[in-house]
C-alpha cells in the first residue's frame, strides 16, 4: 500500500472535562500520518484514547493542542468527506433502514431518483434487500451495523472512520462482517480507520496497524501486516499467526497497564 | 379484554346509581337518577345551551393548550440546547412549575377580562411548563453518535436540532403533552366557574344556582367523558406516532 498521507496528526493531545470531577489527559502528544486508501487500525486497551482521536479526526472534538491536517488542510469540523461507523451503530431509531441510508444523500441534494437508486444499491450491497421498511427496533445487532455501514457508504466519503464496529455484535457476527468489510473494502478502496482492542481483528483488517499506549495514549509502534487479504485461508496460515503474536505482544504490557489503572483509581 | 368486560364496571355503577336513586336511598336533589339526568342533557342539546357552551370551552382549551404546546416545546429544546438560554430560564421553570396555577385565575381576569382570553392564558401558562419539562429532558437525552452521525451527513446545527434532537425529544415531550391535555381541563372549568358568561364551567355554576340538578349533572359528564375522550383519543395518537419504537 503506497500512497501519499492524506491525514497527517502532529503531536496532539488532548485532556477530557467532564462536569464534574478532574481532568483526564487521553492523548499526548500522537503524530501519525494515514495514507490514501490505506487500511488502518488503531489498536489499543480500553481507554487508551483511540476513540478521542477518531473523533478529532471526524471533527467531532476541538483539537486543543497539535494539529491535524487533512488533504493539507486543517480540519473544519464534521464533514461528508469523513464518514463514521459506531459501536452501537447511531441509527436514527425513527426512520426505516431505507430512510435511514437515504438521509446522508438527502443532505446532498441529489434528485429523488437518484437517491432511491443509490440507497437501494448500498441496502443490496450490505444484504439487507427486503428489509428497507424496517425500523432499527426490529432488526438484530448485525443488520443494525450493515445498515449503518450502508449509510455511511452512500454518500461516498473518501474517508472511513469506524469506532470499534463491530464490538457489540456476537463472535459469528462479528466474523462475517469482518469479511464482507474487507470485500466492501476492496471494491471501494478508500482510507479506512479503524479503532479496536480485538489484536486478531487489527491483523485480519488492516494494512498497518498502530498500536496505542495506555491512558494517556500515545503511539507506541507501527506494524506492517503486509498479508494477503485475498487468501480465504488466512486465518489459519502461520503468517497471520506469527503476526497475531508479534502485535499482541506489543499490546500485552499495555493492556496490563490499563488494568492496573482501573483497579487502583 | 373485551369492551364489555372493559366497561362493566361503569355499566354496573351507572346501574347502582339508577337504582340508589329510585330507591329513595339517597335524596334525588343530591343525585337525581341518571335516566332523568339523559332526558335533561337531551334537553341541552336540543336547547343549543349544550352545543353553544360547550363550542366556546372546547375553542379556549384548545387554543390554550396549542399554544402552551408549541411555545413550551420550543423553549425546552432551546434550554436542552444552548446552555445561556438554561441558566437565564431554568430557575424560573423550577420557581413556577409547582405554583398552583388556579391562583392565576384572578390575575389572568384582571389582565383580560371575562372572555375568552384570560382563559386562553391561563390555560396556556398552566400547561406550557410540563410540556416544558418534557421537551427539556427528551432534548437533553439525545444521543450525542446520533447528533454526530448527522453533522458528518452534512446536516447544519439548525437542520441536526430539527432532524435529531426534536425526534429524540418527542417521547418524552408527548408524556409532557398529555399532563398538559389534563390540566387544560382543569383549568377551563375551574376558570369557568369563577368568573365566565360562557362555557361548560359556567353552565355547571349557572344550573346549579337554579337548582336544576339533573342538567347540571348531565353538564359535569359531558365534561368528564369528553376529558376521557380526548385521553384516549391522544393516547391513539402518540401511539401512532412512536410506532418506531415497538
Amino acid at each position: 500500500m503506497s500512497g501519499r498521507s492524506q491525514i497527517v496528526i502532529d503531536r496532539v493531545s488532548h485532556t477530557y472535562r467532564p462536569p464534574s470531577g478532574g481532568a483526564t489527559l487521553a492523548l499526548e502528544d500522537v503524530s501519525l500520518e494515514v495514507r490514501t486508501r490505506e487500511f488502518l487500525a488503531l489498536l489499543g486497551p480500553s481507554g487508551c484514547g483511540k476513540s478521542t482521536l477518531l473523533y478529532l479526526i471526524g471533527g467531532f472534538l476541538p483539537i486543543e493542542a497539535g494539529k491535524i491536517v487533512l488533504d493539507g488542510q486543517p480540519i473544519p469540523g464534521p464533514g461528508p468527506d469523513r464518514g463514521i461507523v459506531f459501536q452501537h451503530f447511531a441509527l436514527f431509531p425513527w426512520k426505516t433502514v431505507r430512510a435511514n441510508v437515504l438521509y446522508g444523500l438527502e443532505r446532498m441534494g441529489l434528485p429523488r431518483d437518484e437517491r432511491e437508486r443509490r440507497a437501494q444499491g448500498f441496502i443490496e450491497l450490505v444484504g439487507l434487500t427486503g428489509f428497507e421498511d424496517s425500523y432499527p427496533s426490529q432488526l438484530s445487532g448485525g443488520m443494525k451495523q450493515r445498515t449503518a455501514i450502508a449509510r455511511t457508504l452512500a454518500f461516498d466519503p473518501k474517508i472511513l472512520l469506524m469506532d470499534e464496529p463491530f464490538g457489540a455484535l456476537d463472535a459469528q457476527t462479528r466474523h462475517l462482517m469482518q469479511s464482507e468489510l474487507l470485500d466492501i473494502w476492496r471494491r471501494t478502496p478508500k482510507t479506512v480507520i479503524f479503532v479496536t482492542h480485538d489484536v486478531q481483528e487489527a491483523v485480519y483488517l488492516a494494512d498497518r496497524v498502530a498500536v496505542m499506549t495506555a491512558r494517556p495514549g500515545r503511539i507506541k509502534t507501527i506494524v506492517d501486516i503486509g498479508l494477503d487479504k485475498g487468501d480465504t485461508g488466512i486465518l489459519k496460515s502461520k503468517a497471520f499467526i506469527d503476526k497475531v503474536d508479534e502485535v499482541w505482544g506489543l499490546v500485552r504490557d499495555e493492556a496490563i497497564k490499563a488494568q492496573a489503572a482501573r483497579m487502583s483509581p | 379484554m373485551s369492551a364489555l368486560a372493559r366497561y362493566l364496571p361503569l355499566l354496573l355503577l351507572a346501574a347502582l346509581w339508577e337504582l340508589a336513586a329510585r330507591l329513595g336511598l339517597v335524596s334525588s336533589l343530591a343525585l337525581p337518577p341518571l335516566s332523568q339526568v339523559v332526558v335533561a342533557w337531551i334537553d341541552l342539546v336540543r336547547g343549543g345551551e349544550l352545543i353553544g357552551n360547550g363550542a366556546s370551552s372546547l375553542w379556549r382549551a384548545g387554543a390554550g393548550l396549542a399554544l402552551a404546546v408549541v411555545v413550551g416545546a420550543a423553549l425546552g429544546i432551546a434550554m436542552a440546547w444552548w446552555r445561556p438560554v438554561n441558566v437565564l430560564l431554568g430557575p424560573l421553570v423550577e420557581m413556577f412549575y409547582p405554583m398552583p396555577k388556579s391562583a392565576l385565575i384572578p390575575v389572568t381576569v384582571l389582565w383580560l377580562g371575562f372572555g375568552d382570553g384570560s382563559k386562553i392564558l391561563l390555560i396556556f401558562l398552566g400547561c406550557m411548563l410540563p410540556v416544558t419539562i418534557g421537551a427539556f429532558n427528551g432534548a437533553r437525552g439525545s444521543d450525542q453518535t446520533l447528533v454526530w452521525s448527522a453533522r458528518s451527513m452534512g446536516a447544519s446545527r439548525l437542520r441536526m436540532l430539527w432532524d435529531v434532537v426534536v425526534p429524540s425529544a418527542m417521547p418524552e415531550l408527548l408524556n409532557g403533552i398529555r399532563t398538559a391535555l389534563a390540566l387544560s381541563f382543569i383549568l377551563l372549568v375551574s376558570s369557568e366557574l369563577i368568573v365566565a358568561r360562557q362555557g361548560f364551567g359556567y353552565l355547571i355554576g349557572l344550573l346549579g344556582a337554579n337548582g336544576t340538578y339533573d342538567a347540571m349533572f348531565a353538564v359535569v359528564l359531558t365534561v368528564a367523558f369528553l376529558g376521557f375522550a380526548a385521553d384516549r383519543a391522544y393516547q391513539a395518537l402518540v401511539h401512532r406516532v412512536l410506532l418506531w419504537r415497538e
